[in-house]
C-alpha cells in the first residue's frame, strides 16, 4: 500500500481498478491546517485526465504493473504482435494503444512492453531509432518555401522533415520522444 | 545548490532582517531547538531526535521570555516538519519569528508593511512581485469564504472543506496586487490564540498572504492558562492515534503565559520571502541546498 505522503509526479497508483500515473503534483498544507496532496492523473489504458485532491490519511493500492523485455514481430492489420525475449511468448497490442509508436516500429526491434494485470498496455520505445529513407524528392534549389528542410518518408510510412543532404536509401537516426530527425547514420 | 549570485543575495536578505529589527529595538534571542515536549498542533508532525523532538517553532519558549519580561525580542532559526516537502514546503526551514508585549494583532500587521518595505528597500536587485507601497488588501476569513466560494466558513468548518476551499478556492487570488491580510479566524483553527472578545467564534489571527504564497501567521496571544490547556486537550483529541506522542501538557508554559498581561507574536517563513524577493517561484531557487543534492 501507498500513503498520501509517497504521492509525487510520475507515481503510479490504481484507483477503481485502473492503473494511474500522476502528471502534476502539488502538497499543500494551509497555515494550522491539514495536508493537502493535489493530483493530476492520467489513466494508462483510456489516457482520461482527472484532478483530484487527497489527504494524508489516504491510502492507495499499487498497480499490478510489470515491464518485459519484447521484440516486435510484425503486424497484421491493426494488431501489433511481440514476443518475449525469454519464455518466447507472443502478444499483441492495438494501433490504437500503441499510439505514436507504430511510426518507429522496425521488425525484430527490442523494446519494453508494459503489462497490467498480465494484460499489454504500453511500449516503451528505445531513445533513438534508425530507419531507412524510402522516399525522398531531390532538393530544388531556390525552393520558395525559404526553409532548409524537406519532407521524406522512412520505412515504416512515417513522414517528417530533414536538411536536404539526405537523400532516398539514407539510414537516419530519429528521436522516439519527439519523432524528429537527429542525424543521419553511415553505414 | 544555488549559484554565487544568489548566494549573496540570500545572505544580504538575512543581515537586512536582522538590520530591521535591530533599528525596531528588538532584542535578538534564540532557544532550544531540540525539544521534550512540543505544542500539540494536530496537524504538525515533530521529527525526533533522539529523547527529544526537533522544534516545529520556538513559539513556546519566545513566550517564555515575554512572561520573564522581553518586550521586543525576535529569533532567526530553523525549524522541523515531518513529511512537509513541495514548491512551497520543506522538512527544514528557516523561520523568523518576533513577539511584542502588550501590543495585539494590529501591531503585527504593521510591522509586515514595515518590513516588506525595508526588505524591498534594502536588497539589490529585489523583484517583489507586488507594490509594497499601495494600501495592502484585508479580508476577513469570513469575506474570503463569501466572495470567492459564496458559502460561510463556518459552513465550509463543519463540512471538513475548509482547508480544500482556502486552498484550491481562495489562496490563488489572494495577494495579488497587494499583499493580502486574511484575518480573524475561526477559534477552531487557532489554538493559542486570543478570541477577538470573550463571546466571539473567532480569534485574533492573520496570515500574510504575497502572489498566492502563505508567508506568515500572526496572532494575539492566548494568556488565559486553563483556557489554553482546554485548547490543547482539544488538540490532542483530534491528533490521529498514530502521531499522538502523549497527553502531556506543557505545565512551564502554562504556567508562564498566565504572567503576561497582553502579547502578540508572529511566524514568518524566510525561504519563501527569499524566494519572492528573488522572484522565484519554487523554494528550488531559494534554498541554498535541494532534498537531491544532498548525499544519501
Amino acid at each position: 500500500m501507498l500513503a498520501a505522503s509517497d504521492l509525487r509526479k510520475g507515481l503510479k497508483i490504481q484507483i477503481d481498478g485502473q492503473p494511474y500515473i500522476i502528471t502534476h503534483f502539488e502538497f499543500s498544507k494551509p497555515g494550522k491546517g491539514q495536508a493537502l496532496y493535489r493530483c493530476k492523473m492520467r489513466n494508462m489504458i483510456t489516457g482520461n485526465q482527472f484532478s483530484q485532491t487527497y489527504r494524508s490519511n489516504e491510502k492507495f493500492e499499487k498497480p499490478a504493473l510489470e515491464e518485459r523485455k519484447m521484440q516486435f514481430l510484425y503486424n497484421q492489420g491493426e494488431e501489433y504482435h511481440f514476443m518475449d525475449t525469454e519464455s518466447f511468448e507472443q502478444t499483441f497490442l492495438s494501433k490504437e494503444q500503441l499510439g505514436d509508436n507504430v511510426n518507429f516500429l522496425q521488425d525484430n526491434m527490442e523494446l519494453d512492453v508494459l503489462f497490467f494485470d498480465e494484460k499489454p498496455i504500453d511500449v516503451t520505445l528505445p531513445i533513438f531509432v534508425s530507419l531507412l529513407v524510402t522516399v525522398a524528392d531531390p532538393w530544388a534549389k531556390g525552393d520558395t518555401s525559404g526553409s532548409d528542410t524537406k519532407p521524406v518518408t522512412v520505412e515504416t510510412g512515417y513522414g517528417l522533415q530533414v536538411p536536404p543532404f539526405v537523400v532516398e536509401g539514407d539510414r537516419i537516426q530519429i528521436d522516439t520522444r519527439t519523432g524528429a530527425y537527429v542525424t543521419r547514420v553511415k553505414d | 545548490m544555488l549559484d554565487q549570485k544568489r548566494l549573496h543575495q540570500r545572505a544580504a536578505f538575512f543581515q537586512a532582517i536582522r538590520r530591521f529589527f535591530h533599528t525596531h529595538g528588538f532584542l535578538e534571542v534564540d532557544t532550544p531547538i531540540r525539544q521534550p515536549l512540543v505544542i500539540p498542533e494536530q496537524n504538525i508532525i515533530p521529527i525526533p531526535s533522539g529523547t527529544c523532538f526537533l522544534q516545529s517553532s520556538p513559539e513556546m519558549y519566545m513566550k517564555r521570555l515575554l512572561a520573564a519580561g522581553c518586550e521586543k525580542i525576535y529569533q532567526i532559526c530553523r525549524c522541523f516538519r515531518y513529511g512537509e516537502h513541495g514548491r512551497l514546503h520543506r522538512e527544514e526551514f528557516v523561520m523568523l519569528e518576533w513577539y511584542r508585549l502588550d501590543a495585539d494583532y494590529t501591531s503585527l500587521m504593521e510591522d509586515c508593511v514595515k518590513l516588506l518595505q525595508f526588505i524591498h528597500s534594502e536588497i539589490v536587485a529585489c523583484s517583489f512581485p507586488v507594490s509594497l507601497h499601495e494600501g495592502w488588501e484585508k479580508l476577513t476569513v469570513e469575506e474570503a469564504f463569501q466572495r470567492y466560494c459564496s458559502i460561510s466558513s463556518g459552513t465550509a468548518l463543519e463540512q471538513g472543506r475548509f482547508d480544500v476551499l482556502l486552498v484550491e478556492n481562495i489562496e490563488p487570488y489572494l495577494g495579488r496586487q497587494t499583499p493580502t491580510i486574511l484575518y480573524d479566524y475561526p477559534l477552531e483553527l487557532a489554538s493559542l490564540a486570543r478570541p477577538k472578545n470573550d463571546s466571539s467564534k473567532v480569534a485574533e489571527r492573520f496570515e500574510l498572504y504575497v502572489a498566492g504564497v502563505e508567508l506568515a501567521n500572526g496572532f494575539s496571544e492566548l494568556t488565559d492558562s486553563e483556557q489554553q490547556r482546554s485548547r490543547f486537550a482539544e488538540e490532542y483529541r483530534k491528533m490521529d492515534k498514530f502521531h499522538r506522542r502523549s497527553e502531556k501538557m506543557p505545565e512551564l508554559f502554562l504556567q508562564d503565559i498566565g504572567k503576561i498581561n497582553q502579547a502578540a507574536g508572529i511566524a514568518m517563513g524566510l525561504d519563501r520571502l527569499f524566494m519572492l524577493c528573488a522572484g522565484e517561484v519554487s523554494l528550488d531557487g531559494a534554498v541554498t541546498f535541494q532534498p537531491e543534492d544532498l548525499d544519501m
